[in-house]
């Protein structure tokens, strides 16, 4: 166990500065002038002043010198304030979000989270129990449906199925309005004076801490989409992969064994193979789940949704390159770091991995 | 299993019957697009919505605009139809363009294996390590001041980074391969490697990469329509399903007034990937050798 950790640790530094390699050499495709970005907040109009911001951050120096300053930073030579250096957490200046990447990050990252969470919850518990139905009634017609429903699930877009759903239920039904808060809400949670305090961002979280009952109903509300809209996708891989760990699992001996002791099918299929069944959905749950907080493009940008998600569009509509390479950054570190995780806790609860 | 076998087993399954049809059915509408939706007179290219007039607001369907017209006046039916040959050529060359380059890089580090292996592996973690949809709206939008806005740069972007898995795939397989008696015999007889590999191995290896290959058309055109969606893939105006979508999300407050914006292109797109999905799932029935014979 500890030697597998061991060898994922080391291989995971090596990732990480491919990673960072791969970033830098779409950035070189940039001439200095948009390079500049990485430095300052605003560029200057004149060609001179662009040419001595050039100068002044290196932008005209070789590659490795290039490369090497973009990780540390470089010493403003006027201030003797060190800028930029992702090692140092600054991504740069976002022109999209008028703000530091890193600061447009935190900014975002609880409502990609907050989402994430939510949807966690009905796509493994009805993606797990249909998973299981399935299996136990492989191929009759059940099983059949279910297929048949998400196999139709994978081929609609997302963002149809979003639109749809707003066409539904926000145009015609009014019941659920897109963006993450009412007007009303908002007045409130944003307003310095109402003495509402935004501990996490996430905010239903926020609104029980606050003991606001009302903003909390309204914030869940105008979740109740998205979660649907991204949970369906999500729910049929999470079936899909249940059913057959299922169907492998009932294969095993020890399924035989135990209905053979005379155990009655309930206890059978609970505690004897659906624990067993349930290893594989752990990984893709917790790969999923790594998959949604890095935010997700079309959910956030159909519903409105202030989002990581959303600001990768948005700065994919302004060719905003500072801020997608370095929301690309921390979602690769994200990424890579989550995977370890899920791994880790994979060989753990599954020895026979480790082997391998 | 050979290839007339399988294809009779697609042909009796209902569900792969009907992914079949739908298929051939985009495959008539793409390849007489020009005679169901003519071009008008002085087009200068035929894969640009016909429009009529300027105003934003969309318009109902008519006899003469059967799906109506979406923002700015563009034709739906010109461009929904158009539309299948453009997603016909993002998926066919996407999938071809990441098959190749993943069995090349799949194939060179399983032969060769060593540290060559490694490090080619180790390229293809840090490729996967961006999650795709992320990764390929960075690249077009790194990619379009190159390129300009078109076709191409969406493509480029699904294909760089696409690839991986493919070369992941193949490479297991090769390596199952690759030490038979029968690619020993090959080199005994000094057959090169290029030869052993081309002859020997990949013949023998290639199958289940292509079928994943197959079933991830759908995939693509998907992603690609997603690019367009978000605007950073075709022009304004260009017959893509995607493109036509994304106008309704200036409309939504509205959407149920002006259903035919949505309704005629989402159509389209979700059939199309259905079609390519009802196969690739047969597909995999077939050569899933676990899962055959359990019937009933």
């Amino acid at each position: 166990m500890a030697a597998y950790i061991v060898r994922r640790l080391l291989v995971m530094p090596i990732i990480l500065l491919g990673v960072s390699v791969l970033i830098f050499s779409l950035l070189m495709l940039l001439s200095p002038l948009e390079r500049v970005a990485l430095y300052v907040s605003d560029i200057p109009h004149t060609a001179d002043g662009v040419d001595r911001l050039i100068h002044k951050y290196g932008l005209d120096e070789p590659l490795h010198i290039q490369y090497w300053n973009w990780l540390v930073g470089q010493k403003d030579t006027d201030t003797g304030e060190v800028k930029g250096g992702i090692l140092r957490g600054d991504f740069g200046w976002s022109h999209t979000a008028q703000m530091t990447v890193i600061e447009a990050i935190g900014q975002r990252f609880p409502a990609s989270a907050e989402l994430a969470i939510f949807s966690m919850v009905p796509m493994l518990v009805i993606g797990i129990y249909l998973g299981v139905q399935s299996a136990l009634h492989h191929n009759k017609w059940i099983d059949q449906v279910l297929r048949t429903l998400s196999i139709i699930g994978y081929s609609i877009p997302t963002f149809v199925f979003g639109l749809l759903m707003l066409m539904l239920f926000y145009s015609v039904l009014r019941w659920f309005p897109p963006e993450r808060l009412s007007q009303w809400a908002k007045a409130i949670v944003y307003s310095p004076s109402s003495g509402y305090v935004q501990y996490t961002h996430m905010f239903t979280v926020d609104a029980l801490l606050n003991g606001r009952l009302d903003i909390f109903l309204d914030a869940l509300r105008h979740l109740v989409l998205p979660v649907i809209g991204l949970s369906y996708l999500n729910m049929a891989l999470v079936l899909r992969v249940m059913r057959s760990s299922m169907l492998e699992t009932l294969r095993q001996d020890y399924v035989t064994t135990a209905r053979a002791k005379g155990l009655p099918e309930k206890i059978v299929i609970n505690r004897h193979a659906r624990k067993n069944a349930l290893i594989p959905v752990a990984t893709i749950g917790g790969l999923l789940f790594i998959g949604l907080l890095s935010g997700v493009v079309i959910t956030e940008t159909i519903f409105n949704l202030q989002g990581m998600g959303l600001l990768y569009a948005d700065a994919a509509l302004n060719l905003d390159i500072i801020t997608l390479l370095g929301l690309a950054l921390f979602n690769s570190m994200l990424f890579v770091v989550g995977n370890l995780t899920v791994d880790v806790l994979y060989a753990s609860i599954d020895p026979r991995v480790r082997l391998s | 299993m050979t290839t007339r076998k399988m294809i009779r087993q697609l042909l009796r399954t209902p569900s792969s019957l009907i992914g079949i049809i739908l298929i051939l059915f985009f495959v008539g509408v793409a390849a007489f697009a020009p005679a169901i939706a003519p071009p008008p007179p002085r087009a200068r290219d035929p894969y640009d919505m016909p429009r009529y007039g300027y105003s934003s607001e969309p318009q109902p369907p008519t006899r003469e605009v059967p799906f109506g017209t979406t923002e700015g006046q563009y034709d739906i039916f010109y461009g929904v139809v158009w539309g299948t040959r453009t997603a016909f050529t993002a998926g066919l060359v996407v999938t071809s363009a990441t098959l190749v380059w993943g069995l090349l890089v799949g194939t060179i580090a399983a032969f060769y294996g060593g540290k060559l292996d490694n490090v080619l592996m180790r390229i293809v973690e840090i490729f996967q390590a961006f999650p795709f949809l992320l990764a390929a709206i960075t690249m077009a939008a790194v990619l379009q001041p190159r390129l300009g806005k078109g076709i191409w740069t969406p493509m480029v972007a699904l294909i760089v980074f696409g690839w991986t898995g493919y070369a992941r795939l193949i490479r297991g397989d090769v390596l199952s391969v690759k030490n038979r008696d029968y690619v020993d015999a090959a080199r005994v007889i000094g057959s090169s490697d290029l030869r052993i590999i081309t002859r020997h191995i990949l013949p023998n290896a290639i199958f289940p990469t292509m079928v994943v290959a197959s079933m991830d058309i759908g995939t693509y055109v998907l992603s690609f329509a997603a690019l367009s969606f978000l605007g950073v893939g075709v022009q304004v105006g260009y017959s893509d399903w995607g493109q036509i979508i994304s106008f309704a999300r200036n409309w939504i407050p509205v959407l149920s007034k002006y259903w035919y914006i949505i309704l005629f292109p989402s159509l389209a797109i979700t059939l199309f990937v259905l079609g390519w999905n009802l196969v690739g799932d047969a597909f995999r029935d077939i050569l899933d050798p676990r899962m055959r014979g359990a019937k009933g």
